[in-house]
Order: C-alpha cells, then structure tokens, then sequence
C-alpha cells in the first residue's frame, strides 16, 4: 500500500494556478524529495497535504484513507506531521515544553483537566530521552526563542517526530543553517527511522541528491519529472529550469 | 534530574506554606476588621475570581476579550431573577445562573470564534453590549435602569441565612476560594497547558494534531463560567443588580485588572484585582473622576509595564540573578 | 452616513495600520463638543465643520505620534492606550461640558424641509446623505486615483516592501490615523444637529462602528458604506418597532454575518 497518494491535485488562487494537476505516489519508508525552482508550488503542495489549505480539486490518501478534506489536526492524528517553512515554534515556552506539548498531542486523554502536569513523570521522562537522543539536552530549560537558529531548526523537526509520525512533511529543513549547523541537520535527517516515510522540499540540490530515494519536480505547478537521482541529474529539461543555479 | 527534584518539592513546601497561611489569614480577617474594610476584602475576592477567570482566555490562550462582562451579568441577573421573582434559594439559584451562563457563553462562543484578533475583540465587545442593551431595554423582565433591588442574601436553610457580615463573607470565601483553586487546577492541568501553546502559535498546534477550536471553545465557556460566579456572588453581595454589571466599563477594568498584575500568571490578575478595588475605593472619595484615573492607568501600564506587576517583579529578579 | 465617516476612519485606520482604534468614539463625540463650541463662538457651521474635524485630526496625530507608533503592530499595548484615552476623553468633556445632553441648531440653509410624494423629508438630512457620498467618492479617488493612495495600498499590502521603496510609511500611518480621526469628528459635528451631542456618545457610537465594520470588513471602504447603511437602516427601524431590544436588531445581521462570512461582506483575510 502506498503511504501517501496524490492524485490530480490543482490548486487556484484568484487566477493563478499554483498547482495544474499533480500526481504522484510515495512508497512506505521512501525518502521523497520535492525539488523545483521558486513558485514552482512546492510550498502549496505540502500545504494542501498537511490540510492548512484545501484543494481547489483531486484527492490525497494516507494509507489508503482519503484524507482530502479532513481538517489538518486530524490528519496529524493519522500520523501526518510536518515541519514549517518558516520556523514556527512556541517561541516564549522553554525547549522542554515544546517537547512535551508534542508529546502530549499523541496522548488520548478523554479529559485532560485531571491530573496536573506535572503529576506526569512518564511524559517528562519521555521529554528527557528525546531531548537527550537528539543532544538537545542542555537547552531544556531555555525559551524556544533564546536558542539558535540551527537548535531551532532541530526542534522543529523533532517536535514533527515527537507525535511519532508515520508520514513526515519537512519543508526546506536546512534552509538559513550556518555552513556549520548543516551536517548536524543533516545527520539527524539521515538518521531518521526507515519505517517513517519522508517527503521533503528542497533548495539545496546536494542535499536533496544525497537524502532521496526518488525526487520529485515541480515547475510552475506541473509535475515536470520523477525517478530516481541519476535519472533526474541526467534530466535535460530538468537542468533547463535550473540555469543559473547549481 | 534529582538535583531539580530536591528544588522542586522543597518549592512545593514553600508553596504549601503560603497558601495555609494564606487561608488562614483570610479565616481570620472578619474578627480583625470592620465592616466597611471587610466588605473590602470580598470585593477583592469576588473580582480576583473575576481576574483570574479572564486570565484564562487572555494570558493563557491568547484572545484578549472586551466582553468578558457580560457573564458576569448574566450570572448576577440571573441569580437575582431567580431569588427575587421564584424565590428560589441559593442551592437552586447559583447552580441554575451557572448553567444559564454556560449556554450564554456556548452561543456567544460559537459566534465569536469564528474570528481572532481584533474582530474578535470587536465581537466580543459588540455581544457584550447586546447583552448590556437588553438588560438596560427589556424593562418588564429586568427592571431597566433601575436595576433589580433588594435581592436577598442567600439562605442557606429556612432558619440559616447569610445576611450576616461574617456569614456571609465566609460564604465568598468558600465560593471564590474554590473558584480560584479550580482555576488554577485547569490552568495547570494538560489542557491549560495546552492553552498556551494554542496562545504561542495556533498553526503548530493544529499540526501536532489538537484540536484548536475545541480547546478555544472549552477555555471560553470555563471563563465564562468562573466570572459567572463572580457575578452572582456579586449580586449577593450589593443585593442589587444593574445593567452597570454588564457595560464596557466594567469589561475594560476587569482587563485592566488582568494587565495590569500580569497576565498569564493568574496569581497576577488577582493582584490586579486588589489594587484595583483598593485604588478605586480611596479615589472615589476624593474624586468623581475615577475615569481619567483609570484611563491614565492604562496608558501607563501599556507604557511602562506591560506584564504586570509580576512582570515587573520577575524582571527586577532577573536582573539581580544576572548581576 | 454618519455611520459611513466613522466607520470609514476605523477601517482606513485597521486597515492600514491593523489599530483597532478604540478612541474613535471619542474622536466623534469630541468633533461633536468642539463643533459646538466654535459655532456658538462663530456662529458659522461651516467653521464649525471645518474647526472641529481639523482640532480633532490634530488630537489624533499627536496621539498617533506620541502613544501608538513604539507599539506597532502589538495589538495589547494599542488596546490599551486607545480605551485609556476613551475614557480619558469621555471624562474630560463631561467635566468641560457636564453631563447633560446638549443640543446643536440646524445650519439656515438645511433649516427646512423637502416635500416628496406626500412625505416630508428634513433637508438636513438630505444634505447629510449627499455630503457622505460625497466625502465616499473623495476617499475613492484619493485612495484609487492618486499616488498617496497608491502609497497606501502598497503599505497596507506589504509595509516592509513599501519602506524598502522609499515610502514614507511612519508620514503615511500618522497622516491616515489622523485623516480618520478627522473623518470622526466630521461625522460628531454633521450628527450634532440631528442627534444632539452627549455623555455616552462615544461608547455608543464606537459600538454601532464596529458592528458596521464587522458587518462590512475590517479594511474595506465599500464595506464602510455598505455596512453603514445597513446597520443605520436596521438601528432607526428597531428604534421605532422594537425600542426594548432594539440592540437586538443589530445583533441580528451581525450574528448572521458572522456565521457565514465571518471576515466581513468585503472584508480581506
């Protein structure tokens, strides 16, 4: 079964057609990766996956399950998760909360009032390993805003993990890193559990050529090519709509 | 992790302490003050109750309210509807204005939340006034501008009434003292804390897969019905309701109360709350321009401190730890 | 129309600025007082019009300058000092001007009224309604039509990108929440002879404004007009059917609003 289905999926915006009909599918544990130049509507895509907008037409399934116009907490309660394109944390919270809101998110507590938080020593210890898996742990108590852009970056993505996801959206994970920050992204992208699957946008085509199993490309809303790296390195027009960059 | 253990049940017990001798302090005010000042003190406790309940929604999920009067009144007509016209006693009348204005707070809920930001400031301040319009225009059910007078103190059986001072004072201690405690029961829970990721970015939420709507809907109706129970109690205590329990007037200084001991951190807005009845006590009597003093509060909260006096007091402590 | 100029005022000013400006009632119950006092000074309404609405864009600048431009964008603070000033304001004029209800005379050339098919309609009126089409048509041009206005729908869509070209946006923020204060004041004097200016006024006037701009959208001119109307039309027809729930008859349409369109009949977002 397929993990993610996309199928003929457009999107309009008052005249301009972000997306004309894409499809594609991705396999169970695949590394996809969604490559194309600026307004190529890598962005709407993901959005439309993730449900923060809908489709102005077709249909997206998770696992088989038609998920086109489920509201997208549902979907991340289907195991969808994803990181932004702009960091979007809970920036006045300290690291150690955003972990355990995640964490939270994956509980089904039918009546959250009862217990006080910090009754819960299994969310904490669970926050603490996490924190701990990702070399995170010495941040715990600082605020989300007072750590830098590469920790920031890092906890997007484990906050996308923590709901223990079995698709997950990154979108440009390793945009505005420090040539520094990246290998460390990098590793904790190359490390992530084979049984989740990975859709990611990307600018940097190193990166994406690295990471994918298969690359998707975009170009002014059509799906212009598929297939693994070299047939995609090896793509006449891909290289066309890329002059200039590379 | 034992290191931030010891600290944290050894703060606990710091915590435990003050909170006995807080009660005890409170149990033992009416044999030390005199009636006047003790009416004071259930002024303060009924609009901390008030405070905090509109803490809630603004410190702890981020939509700030201009019409959080509105259950206020409604619970403190209700109460008074019920007590003076059916004669129903506290045991009925209190529960029935609590429910009464958790229906009221579903309806304007379901509205106002299909806005943020300022529509939704407008719309709550817009329902609010509807509210204050029917109790100001309907005269045959509420008396108008003159209100609703004589309500009588509750009873709490035919030959145990509460009219009594001390009585009755115990009686919003009980009441609002609970209130407060559930309140930052809620505050503290999964879902309180729930409420302030909801305040620090909705869309993050919604992504890790919670139900926004639901959680804003919840934290609206639970406000409301805390203030709810400020508003009857109120209207226990001055044995009179007016349309001046609704209008924006009163929205506005419950915020301020809220700004102005620090939102977000409930023990703040109930700080607020004490300043505010005390300042309004002393100024009135030399002054009818209570307005201007208000006004000019505000302003110089937003200038000067716009987290609170708790704000205010945990930065002077940051900067004693830095230097 | 009178509902048109300030709810006009508060849209521009949302719109541009995204300040909620609470103090808009007190910038129309003020034009009102003002208005009042330089006509019995002068006795012209015209210098009363013009006096009033300049004194009151005036307030409004400094208090744009000085107190709202350090909280951009942070809508707390903003809440803050503009219902601070409200109340500021509606005190002061009940201390200047106590708080009773006073009453402003028709200007000579509107004094009477206008025979139509049997009714008589007051010309004032009359005037009033051709007045705010014509300050509607102004705010048209001068937001379509001219570079200032093309300054500002480029502020309003992308203020960063605007500054980045040069505009002058801190000029363009304190000169609109000014242009909206006068648009208020506008509205408290040309409404003194009809509706009388008074204590309470302001909280009155600032409600109807946001109902008209809820019903509208926030940011819309056409919403300002359209809004105005209808809520203008829906409050004198409660007043006269239903005068106990005649705040009923505005809550109305603007629940209905805002369980279909919630952004407003022309609302953006």
């Amino acid at each position: 079964m397929t993990a993610l289905s996309v199928a003929d999926i457009s999107r309009n915006f008052e005249g301009v057609q972000a997306l004309d009909n894409v499809s594609f599918e991705v396999a169970p544990g695949e590394r996809r990766l969604i490559i194309g130049p600026n307004g190529a509507g890598k962005t709407t895509l993901f959005n439309i996956l993730a449900g923060s907008y809908a489709a102005s037409s077709g249909r997206v399934a998770l696992f088989g399950c038609d998920i086109t116009h489920l509201p997208a907490h549902e979907r991340a309660r289907l195991g969808l998760s994803r990181t932004f394109q702009i960091t979007n944390l809970f920036y006045r919270l300290t690291v150690l909360e955003n972990v355990l809101l995640a964490l939270q998110a994956g509980k089904r507590t039918t009546l959250p009032v009862l217990r006080p938080m910090r009754a819960d020593r299994e969310l904490l210890a669970q926050a603490d390993a996490l924190l701990e898996h990702w070399g995170l742990t010495e941040l715990a108590k600082l605020a989300a805003q007072d750590i830098s852009y590469g920790q920031q970056r890092q906890l997007d993505i484990l906050l996308a993990m923590a709901v223990g996801s079995k698709v997950l959206l990154l979108d440009e994970p390793t945009a505005g890193l420090s040539a520094a920050e990246v290998p460390r992204v990098m590793a904790i992208l190359r490390g992530l559990p084979r049984d989740t699957t990975v859709l990611m946008i990307e600018h940097d085509m190193d990166v994406a050529f690295e990471l994918a199993d298969r690359i998707t490309v975009l170009h002014q809303g059509r799906l212009l090519a598929e297939g693994n790296v070299e047939a995609i390195r090896s793509n006449p027009q891909v290289t066309d709509i890329y002059l200039g960059f590379d | 992790m034992s290191a931030t253990g010891a600290s944290s049940s050894a703060k606990s017990r710091g915590i435990a302490a003050i909170f006995l001798l807080t009660v005890i302090l409170f149990a033992v005010l009416p044999y030390l003050l005199s009636t006047y000042y003790l009416g004071l003190v259930i002024e303060i406790l009924i609009f901390a109750l008030f405070a905090m309940s509109l803490d809630l929604l603004i410190g702890y999920t981020g939509m700030a309210s201009l019409g959080h009067a509105a259950y206020f009144g409604v619970a403190a007509y209700a109460v008074g509807l019920l007590s003076l016209k059916l004669h129903w006693s506290v045991w009925s009348a209190l529960p029935a204005a609590l429910i009464i204005v958790t229906l009221v707070a579903a309806l304007f809920g379901l509205l106002a939340l299909r806005t943020r930001g300022s529509y939704f400031l407008m719309i709550t301040l817009a329902l609010s006034q509807v509210a204050w319009g029917i109790a100001f225009g309907w005269h045959s059910l509420t008396g108008g501008d003159d209100g609703l007078p004589d309500v009588p103190r509750p009873a709490l059986a035919s030959d145990w009434s509460l009219a009594g001072d001390r009585s009755f004072y115990f009686f919003v201690l009980l009441l609002a003292g609970t209130g407060m405690l559930l309140l930052a029961h809620v505050a503290m829970s999964p879902f309180g804390f729930a409420l302030r990721g909801i305040r620090e970015s909705e869309t993050r939420m919604q992504a890790l897969g919670y139900n926004v709507w639901r959680y804003k809907f919840a934290a609206f109706i639970l406000a409301a019905a805390f203030a709810g129970l400020a508003g009857a109690l109120y209207a226990y205590y001055n044995r009179f309701v007016s349309p001046d329990y609704l209008q924006v007037f009163r929205s506005a200084e419950v915020l301020l109360m809220v700004i102005l001991g620090g939102a977000g951190t409930l023990i703040g807005p109930a700080i607020g709350a004490a300043v505010i009845v005390l300042l309004e006590n002393v100024i009135s009597a030399y002054t009818e321009r209570w307005l201007i003093v208000i006004g000019t509060i505000y302003i110089l909260v937003a200038l000067f401190a716009p987290g609170g006096i708790i704000g205010f007091i945990r930065e002077l402590r940051g900067r004693r730890v830095k230097s | 129309m009178l509902l048109f100029l300030l709810a006009s005022g508060l849209s521009l000013i949302f719109g541009l600025m995204k300040i909620l400006n609470l103090t808009h009632g007190s910038f129309y119950l003020l034009g009102g007082y003002f208005g009042l006092v330089v006509l019995q000074k002068t006795g012209s309404f015209v210098l009363a019009v013009l006096g009033a609405s300049l004194a009151i864009a005036l307030i409004g600048i400094i208090m744009e300058r000085f107190f709202l431009r350090r909280f951009h964008l942070q809508q707390l603070p903003q809440v803050l000092v503009t219902f601070g000033f409200l109340f500021i304001f509606s005190d002061i004029a009940t201390v200047i001007w106590g708080a009773n209800p006073q009453s402003m005379p028709r200007p000579e050339l509107f004094a009477g009224s206008l025979q139509f098919n049997g009714f008589y309609y007051p010309t004032y009126r009359l005037f009033i309604i051709g007045f705010g089409l014509f300050v509607a048509a102004f705010l048209w041009w001068l937001q379509d039509g001219t570079r200032i206005g093309a300054m500002l729908r480029a502020s309003v869509d992308n203020e960063e990108i605007a500054r980045a070209l040069g505009i002058n946006v801190s000029l363009l923020f304190t000169l609109v929440f000014g242009l909206g204060a006068f648009l208020a004041a506008l509205g408290g004097v040309m409404g003194g002879p009809i509706l009388g200016v008074y204590p309470g006024a302001d909280f009155e006037v600032l409600l109807l404004g946001f109902v008209v701009v809820i019903i509208g959208g926030l940011g819309s001119l056409k919403g300002a007009l359209v809004g105005g109307l209808i809520v203008g039309l829906l409050d004198n027809f409660g007043k006269v059917f239903f005068p106990e729930l005649a705040l009923f008859t505005i809550f109305a349409p603007m629940a209905l609003i805002l369980a279909i369109r919630p952004a407003g009949l022309f609302g953006r977002e």
